[in-house]
């Protein structure tokens, strides 16, 4: 059986992955994160650059690749871990229904 | 996005000789071009920053240009043909076809797309056996079979068109029946559009549009294709096959292509009497299974009439064919190494990017007579590599690439251009759009990420680079620490081997020189053999094989065969190069590992962050002491511009038993290494449970050297990020202190060991 993310267990990973988005991680952090960067749907979020390592905005790649990706107007990143941080967030309230109101850094 | 775009007709260059360079503009008529020399592409802040001196020349100024768009998609065309359809006729063949769903696509035409005028043999209709008759006055019919094809699965066909009385007959049959499906699909009828034969070349696999393009091009295989007049049956077929077709049904022969005849060529060889030879545009797959391979032979130059099928593709390409928008001739006394073709249309801002940096490389002088003396250092920048991975896609493609990454996949606007413009082509990397890899990468069209300032969704954390733009951190090092170096690329090692390399002392890879031919494989043994000293500044190197075509200038082959890390695989039988008949794959599966050449070889890749090195107890023994003069570390690489650290994205180590030296040091190793970073898979039978860096041990990069018997040596960085931490703190770390003393002593004469 495919693990399926459990909030009560899985909600401690939300901080370790606050502290360090990108890099190594533990077991079940990695764990979540395989599950949450899988999208059954076909779609893929991106990260579109505007400006090269100064603005960042993420995009939708849809399934056919005739259509165009959907890049949003914002918000606009100007560090790429705020970036992870955000889909991150998004990703946790799709698959468990609850919100992270924190941001990346106090 | 960008705005424009281009690529040049050669990669290498001498001085003395004419570079030309094709150009697209999306907007305007005009560009501005100047010639700069490539010293650091990587626009990163915690960076040098870009380096690009400008090189006066005639070329200096503005240009005119245009739009110029690529026709992708291979098909055979065979000219001298009579109007086919001006008597019955009758197509047979196979096909396997592996898109059978995407719409109209044309098997077999004769076909005036200004008149609409002709006959077209395709399937349609989710894959359904059709003709298609114009008489050139507007009137266009279809008839199909009654059953579509499934989809790899191979079908014999057979289609009569009596023009005289508009009877059609098509039959499909499935060469493997199943219980429940039907797809032998038959029809049997009459079209009331009168076909009007045109007096066009024959194609197979696509028609020519009225745009001037080629257009409705079949995915898939096709094999034994037979052009006839009269009616005939695919009793016919198999007797003309089997070369024991009656005399009647020989005579009507118009044209049987035998695909299974020179399959290192372009040409489609015709067999019939008439020898109306086709050749294949766009380098569709040769070397392919036919209908009728059995797996007793799996190298088609034993046995090629079991490889008698093309696999064509609506997304192959091999020559944009782009008019030139401005050349150079290159000054006899222009240094050897990196440059580009600055072109700019504008300026650029969030939404577009209007410059484009055109890469090339000048090498030493063709003629011996005329290089004089040369520096006793060479770089061999890897431009096979850059090939393989030219315009590659798997972040647009391959859905698993984030969790590959284990960080958000980041498009620039060169990736934009490139999701929107599949017709460039992918790299061998990709698959087709029907799922078979892509083995065949040329130059002869632009090369997206083979460019400066590119930074790529694979690069690590930090400046992002990977393959080229990484290595121009090599180039910046070297003109800061002033060695005066010769270049060259794969490509004229490929051709000139052992020779070209026979002056120089020292030879430096790029980062990653991970494909190789064997003339270059061999070429650079033979030096290494007699005295040469080698620094490999990179890791997964002398990776896999790779095969030039023979006549087709800027092409290369791959088969991703049984092992090594593919984001494809080749198809069972289909292991041998079609460019040579040479078995294809990864160098260590023929033998030759790559710890043969280098003393190391590929261990694992991850692509989350990179580490550092930790001092190992050979670094203190008396060999090595002039690698660690000033360099007391016991950490050795915890910074750098590709993802932190000089030990990342893919890393090579000692093994034994894989044809390495045995006398091989182990400098340093790299730790601290996450779960992301794992095990290759050439390097276990059963899959262990502890694939990644934080759980097993072998998981690590070798800082390793060691003498040749010829008074040579090896010294081995291990790693693709070592380059990416050579430019900290101003040049002045201990990345750049051991690659600096390792070049110091190889440049002197004395002889190791």
């Amino acid at each position: 059986m495919v693990y399926k993310i459990d909030p009560d267990k899985d909600r401690h990973y939300i901080e370790e992955f606050r502290q360090k988005p990108i890099g190594a991680h533990s077991p079940g952090l990695q764990r979540l994160l395989n599950t949450m960067r899988h999208d059954p749907s076909g779609k893929q979020v991106v990260l579109v650059c505007k400006r090269p390592f100064e603005e960042w905005v993420l995009g939708m790649m849809p399934v056919d690749r005739r259509e165009p990706i959907a890049i949003e107007d914002g918000p606009v990143f100007t560090d790429i871990e705020e970036a992870e941080w955000e889909v991150f967030r998004r990703r946790w309230r799709l698959l468990t229904g609850e919100s992270i109101n924190r941001p990346l850094r106090d | 996005m960008l705005k424009i775009v281009g690529y040049p007709d050669r990669y290498s260059v001498a001085p003395g000789e004419e570079i030309a360079f094709k150009i697209s503009l999306e907007e305007g008529d005009r560009f501005e071009a100047r010639l700069v020399r490539v010293v650091n592409g990587d626009c990163n802040p915690a960076g040098p920053g870009l380096k690009f001196p400008h090189i006066p020349t005639g070329i200096d100024g503005s240009h005119a240009g245009r739009p110029q768009r690529i026709d992708a998609g291979s098909y055979m065309v065979s000219e001298g043909l009579p109007p086919v359809a001006g008597r019955t006729f009758t197509f047979l063949g196979f096909v396997w076809p592996t898109l059978p769903k995407r719409g109209e696509q044309v098997i077999a035409a004769q076909w005036d797309a200004a008149t609409q005028a002709g006959f077209t043999i395709g399937i349609g209709d989710m894959g359904r056996l059709s003709l298609t008759v114009g008489d050139g006055a507007g009137g266009l019919e279809t008839v199909r079979v009654d059953h579509p094809m499934l989809e790899r699965q191979w079908y014999q066909l057979a289609a009569t068109f009596d023009p005289a009385s508009g009877e059609v007959t098509l039959d499909q049959r499935p060469l493997v029946p199943f219980a429940v499906i039907r797809d032998h699909g038959q029809f049997r009828g009459r079209v009331r559009v009168a076909a009007r034969a045109v007096d066009v070349p024959f194609f197979l696999a696509g028609k020519p549009e009225a745009d001037g393009t080629m257009g409705h091009h079949f995915d898939g295989k096709i094999d034994g294709p037979i052009l006839l007049s009269g009616l005939r049956t695919h009793a016919d077929h198999d007797a003309l096959l089997a070369g024991t077709a009656p005399r009647d049904v020989r005579n009507a022969v118009l044209a049987h292509w035998d695909f299974s005849r020179e399959i290192e060529s372009v040409q489609a060889v015709d067999i019939g009497p008439h020898r109306r030879h086709g050749r294949l545009m766009q380098m569709p797959a040769r070397g392919m299974k036919g209908h009728n391979w059995t797996g007793e032979e799996h190298a088609w130059p034993n046995k090629p009439e079991h490889y008698g099928a093309v696999h064509f593709h609506h997304d192959d390409i091999y020559d944009a064919g782009w008019e030139t928008s401005v050349s150079l001739t290159i000054p006899e006394d222009l240094k050897s190494g990196a440059y580009a073709l600055h072109a700019r249309a504008g300026d650029s801002d969030e939404t577009a990017t209007r410059e484009t940096y055109i890469p090339f490389f000048v090498r030493p002088p063709r003629d011996k007579a005329k290089r004089g003396k040369r520096p006793p250092v060479l770089v061999l920048a890897p431009t096979m590599s850059y090939l393989s991975y030219c315009n590659h896609a798997e972040h647009i493609t391959a859905r698993g690439a984030e969790r590959q990454m284990g960080r958000l996949l980041t498009f620039g606007h060169a990736d934009l251009y490139m999701y929107d413009h599949p017709e460039l082509g992918g790299s061998q990397y990709d698959t087709h759009a029907d799922g078979s890899g892509v083995c065949y990468s040329s130059r002869l069209r632009p090369n997206l990420n083979f460019s400066p300032r590119y930074h790529s969704w694979l690069g690590g954390p930090g400046s992002a680079l990977y393959q080229y733009n990484a290595d121009t951190h090599l180039f910046d090092w070297l003109d800061h620490k002033g060695v005066d170096y010769d270049l060259i690329t794969d490509e004229d090692l490929h051709e000139e081997g052992y020779d070209l390399l026979a002056d120089y002392r020292v030879v430096i890879t790029g980062t990653h020189p991970e494909y190789h031919s064997t003339a270059m494989w061999d070429g650079m043994k033979a030096w290494i053999d007699r005295g040469g000293r080698l620094m490999y500044m990179g890791g997964n190197g002398w990776y896999w094989r790779i095969g030039f075509h023979k006549t087709e200038p800027g092409v290369i082959e791959v088969r991703r065969a049984e092992d090594g890390i593919r984001t494809w695989a080749a198809e069972p039988g289909e292991y041998y190069q079609s460019f040579n008949g040479e078995f294809g794959g990864l160098w260590r599966r023929i033998g030759r590992a790559p710890n043969v050449m280098a003393g190391v070889g590929f261990i694992a890749q991850g692509f989350d962050i990179s580490t550092y090195y930790r001092r190992a107890p050979d670094a203190d023994n008396p060999r090595a002491a002039f690698i660690f003069k000033d360099v007391p570390d016991e950490i050795i690489g915890d910074f750098g511009l590709v993802g932190g650290g000089a030990a990342g994205i893919e890393l090579d180590c000692i093994t034994p038993n894989l044809g390495g030296p045995p006398n091989m040091l182990r400098l340093a190793s790299s730790d601290g290494h996450s779960a992301m970073m794992m095990l290759v898979n050439e390097e276990f039978g059963v899959v262990p449970p502890n694939l990644g860096g934080d759980q097993n041990e072998r998981v690590h990069a070798d800082l390793a050297f060691g003498e040749t018997p010829s008074g040579g040596a090896l010294f081995a960085t291990s790693s693709i990020a070592w380059c990416g931490s050579l430019l900290h703190n101003d040049y002045d770390n201990n990345v750049s202190r051991i690659t600096w003393n390792v070049l110091e002593r190889f440049l002197d004469e004395t002889p190791f060991a």
